[in-house]
C-alpha cells in the first residue's frame, strides 16, 4: 500500500509546497508516488521524478486538465486511489479545493493541514488560528491528509523515480475556469521565501506601501500583508497573510505596522525570527517579536532600507 | 429559487483560547459564542441576493447543538426567512456533517447552497466542497463575487496567486471569502422579527445518516511559547542584531 501525492503545478514547475507534502508522505509509509495531471505537462513530470523519496511518478496529460476543475481531479485521483493508504495534497488554495471531493468518493474523513506525523494514522494539526494543537487519529483505511507547508521541509532533489503515463477518465464539466488574474512579480514566492516583509493598514495606501517594497527589495525577500491591508486594496489578495490567507515561516519576517491580531500571527508565528516596527509599544506584535522596535514606521522603514545599501 | 445557507455557532473569534489542563481540548466553558464570520457572509450573500429579486427565499441551516438555535436566530435577524435545527451533541467530523447537510437539501430541494470557506473553530475548509460532492454538484470555493444569472453562476475566486474566475451551471455548492460582503449589524426591530420566524428542529439520528466516528482526537496541546524577544533603541542597532547577532542578513 503506497502513498499517493497529488502535485500541484502550472504546467511548467512543480510548486514548492508539493515538496514539504512528499516530505511528509514520506514519513507515512515507504512507497511515495506523485500524479502529475495536466496538459503538455512532461517537464513537470520529469522535475517529480527527481524528487527524493518519490518511487513513481503518474502522469496524466490530457486536455481536461489544462486548467484543472477540482471535480475533474477529484474523479481521477478516486479511479487511481484503489491500492493506496494515503493520498497527500499540499493545504494550499488547490489542494484545499479538491481534496474534499477525494475523500467524499473514498467515503472517508479528511485531516486538514497537518504540521506532524507521528504515526501512519496520527497526525498533529492546529485549531483554533494555531492558538491549539491537535493530536488526531484518522480511522478510516484510507487517510486523506493535506499538508500544511511550514510543518515540513522541502523534500532534496537526488530521485530517480520511472515516470508512467494513465489515461485521463472523462471530464464531468461541472465547472470551468474562464480566467485567472494572478498577481506578477519577480520577487520569490511568499511561502517559499527566505525573508518575507509585511505591511498592515499603518500603511494608508498603496503608495505608501512602495516603501515595504523598498525594503523588500533591499532583502531579496517576498512581500506580505495584513487582512486590513489587503481588505483597504493597498495590495492584491495574493499579500495576505494569515488564519484565512497564506501560512508562512520564513528565516525572517518583518512585521510592519501590523498590531499581531491572532488571525495575523496564525500565519507567520513559526517564522524563525520576528521583527516588528509598530510604533504603539503594546502592540500584541511585540509578544512574538524576537526583535521588536517602537517607531514611525514612514521614519523607520526607509533608515532601515538605507542602512541596509 | 430557494438558497440553503448553512451557518455553525463558534467560539467568538476575539476570544482568546486556552487548553485544557487535562489537554483533551480547549476551554469554551462561558466562552462568548458566534455565528462563524465565514458563515455570516454566507448569510448575507444570500439575503442580497434575495433583496435583488434573485432568490425567492432564503433557509438557514445549522448542525449542533440546541444553542445553534440562537445562532440561527441571528441568521433570521440579518434576513432568512426560517430556519432548520438538525440536532446533535456529537462534535461531528466535515464528512458527517455534509452528510446531514446533505439529507436537509434533498428536504429543502435549494439550487443554491452558500457556506462559509472554513470554520474559525476546526479550520478544516472541508464541507462545502464535501457537501458539493455528496450531491454531484459543481463548487466553487472562496468565492470573492457572484454574478448570478438564471441557471448561470459566475464565481470569482480567491486562490493563491490571485483571482480566478470559474463558471457554474446551477445546482451548485458555494463557499463564502472573506472579500465576498460585509455583513450587516441585525437591527434591533429585525431582531424582534427574527423571533417570529419560523425555526424547525430535527433531531440528527432521524436523518438515517451514517454518522460513525471517523477521527479521534487524541490530545489537544499548547503550541510552544515563543522565547521572550528584545526591544531595540533603533534601526542601527536592529541593523547590528540582525547582521551579528541572528546572522539572518
Ligand atoms: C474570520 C477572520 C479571519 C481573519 N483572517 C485574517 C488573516 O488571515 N490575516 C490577517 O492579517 N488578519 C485576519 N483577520 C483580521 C484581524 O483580526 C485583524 O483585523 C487584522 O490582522 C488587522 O490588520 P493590521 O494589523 O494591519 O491593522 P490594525 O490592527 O489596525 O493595526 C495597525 C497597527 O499599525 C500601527 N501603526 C499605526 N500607524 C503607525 C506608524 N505610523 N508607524 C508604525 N506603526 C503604526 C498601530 O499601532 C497598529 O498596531 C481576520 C479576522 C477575522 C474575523
Amino acid at each position: 500500500m503506497g502513498i499517493l501525492v497529488i502535485a500541484e503545478h502550472d504546467n511548467r514547475a512543480l510548486k514548492s509546497a508539493t515538496l514539504n507534502a512528499v516530505s511528509a508522505a514520506v514519513m507515512m509509509g515507504p512507497d511515495v508516488h506523485i500524479l502529475v495531471a495536466g496538459k503538455n505537462c512532461a517537464d513537470v513530470a520529469a522535475t517529480a521524478s527527481r524528487v527524493g523519496g518519490v518511487t513513481r511518478v503518474l502522469c496524466v496529460d490530457a486536455d481536461t486538465y489544462a486548467s484543472v476543475s477540482p471535480e475533474d481531479l477529484a474523479i481521477l485521483v478516486a479511479s487511481i486511489a484503489p491500492g493506496y493508504s494515503h493520498i497527500v495534497t499540499a493545504a494550499t488554495a488547490y489542494g484545499r479545493n479538491f481534496l474534499p471531493r477525494v475523500a467524499v468518493a473514498l467515503d472517508v474523513a479528511q485531516i486538514s493541514d497537518i504540521v506532524g506525523v507521528l504515526a501512519p494514522d496520527t497526525f498533529v494539526r492546529p485549531i483554533y488560528a494555531g492558538a491549539a494543537l491537535a493530536t488526531v487519529q484518522a480511522l478510516d483505511d484510507v487517510k486523506v491528509v493535506s499538508v500544511r507547508s511550514t510543518g515540513f521541509d522541502a523534500a532534496p532533489c537526488g530521485g530517480n523515480a520511472p515516470i508512467e503515463t494513465l489515461a485521463a477518465p472523462r471530464g464531468c464539466g461541472l465547472s470551468r475556469v474562464l480566467g485567472q488574474k494572478l498577481t506578477s512579480s519577480s520577487r520569490p514566492e511568499l511561502t517559499a521565501a527566505r525573508v518575507v516583509v509585511a505591511g498592515g493598514r499603518a500603511l494608508g495606501s498603496s503608495e505608501n506601501f512602495k516603501i515595504i517594497d523598498a525594503l523588500a527589495d533591499k532583502l531579496d525577500a517576498a512581500v506580505g500583508a495584513s487582512r486590513a491591508a489587503v481588505d483597504a486594496g493597498f495590495v492584491s489578495n495574493a499579500y495576505q497573510v494569515g488564519q484565512t490567507g497564506k501560512i508562512v515561516a520564513p528565516e525572517l519576517y518583518i512585521a510592519v505596522g501590523i498590531s499581531g491580531a491572532i488571525q495575523h500571527l496564525a500565519g507567520m508565528k513559526d517564522s524563525k525570527l520576528i521583527v516588528a516596527i509598530n510604533k504603539d509599544p503594546e502592540a500584541p506584535i511585540f509578544q512574538v517579536a524576537d526583535y521588536g522596535l517602537v517607531a514611525d514606521l514612514f521614519q523607520a522603514v526607509p533608515e532601515l532600507t538605507a542602512e541596509l545599501g | 429559487m430557494k438558497v440553503l445557507v448553512a451557518v455553525k455557532r463558534v467560539v467568538d473569534y476575539n476570544v482568546k483560547i486556552r487548553v485544557l489542563p487535562d489537554k483533551s481540548g480547549v476551554d469554551i466553558a462561558g466562552a462568548k459564542m458566534s455565528m462563524n464570520p465565514f458563515d455570516e457572509i454566507a448569510v448575507e450573500e444570500a439575503v442580497k441576493l434575495k433583496e435583488a429579486n434573485l432568490v425567492s427565499e432564503v433557509v438557514a441551516v445549522s448542525i449542533g447543538s440546541a444553542a445553534a438555535q440562537e445562532v440561527l436566530r441571528g441568521a433570521l435577524a440579518l434576513g432568512a426567512d426560517r430556519a432548520v435545527l438538525v440536532e446533535t451533541e456529537a462534535d461531528l467530523p466535515s464528512l458527517n456533517v455534509a452528510k446531514l447537510l446533505k439529507a436537509v437539501v434533498h428536504k429543502e430541494s435549494p439550487q443554491l447552497v452558500l457556506l462559509g470557506k472554513q470554520a474559525i473553530d476546526n479550520d478544516a475548509g472541508q464541507t462545502g466542497q464535501m457537501l458539493a460532492a455528496l450531491l454531484n454538484w459543481g463548487q466553487a470555493t472562496n468565492a470573492s463575487a457572484i454574478k448570478l444569472e438564471g441557471a448561470a453562476v459566475e464565481v470569482t475566486r480567491e486562490i493563491d496567486g490571485g483571482l480566478e474566475t470559474v463558471a457554474l451551471s446551477l445546482p451548485a455548492v458555494i463557499t463564502a471569502d472573506l472579500r465576498l460582503n460585509t455583513p450587516r449589524y441585525a437591527t434591533l426591530p429585525n431582531i424582534m422579527k427574527a423571533k417570529k420566524k419560523p425555526l424547525d428542529v430535527i433531531a440528527a439520528d432521524s436523518l438515517e445518516v451514517d454518522l460513525r466516528p471517523r477521527i479521534k482526537t487524541i490530545s489537544v496541546n499548547e503550541p510552544s511559547p515563543r522565547k521572550a524577544g528584545v526591544l531595540v533603541p533603533d534601526v542601527k542597532s536592529l541593523v547590528e542584531r540582525l547582521r551579528n547577532e541572528a546572522k539572518v542578513i
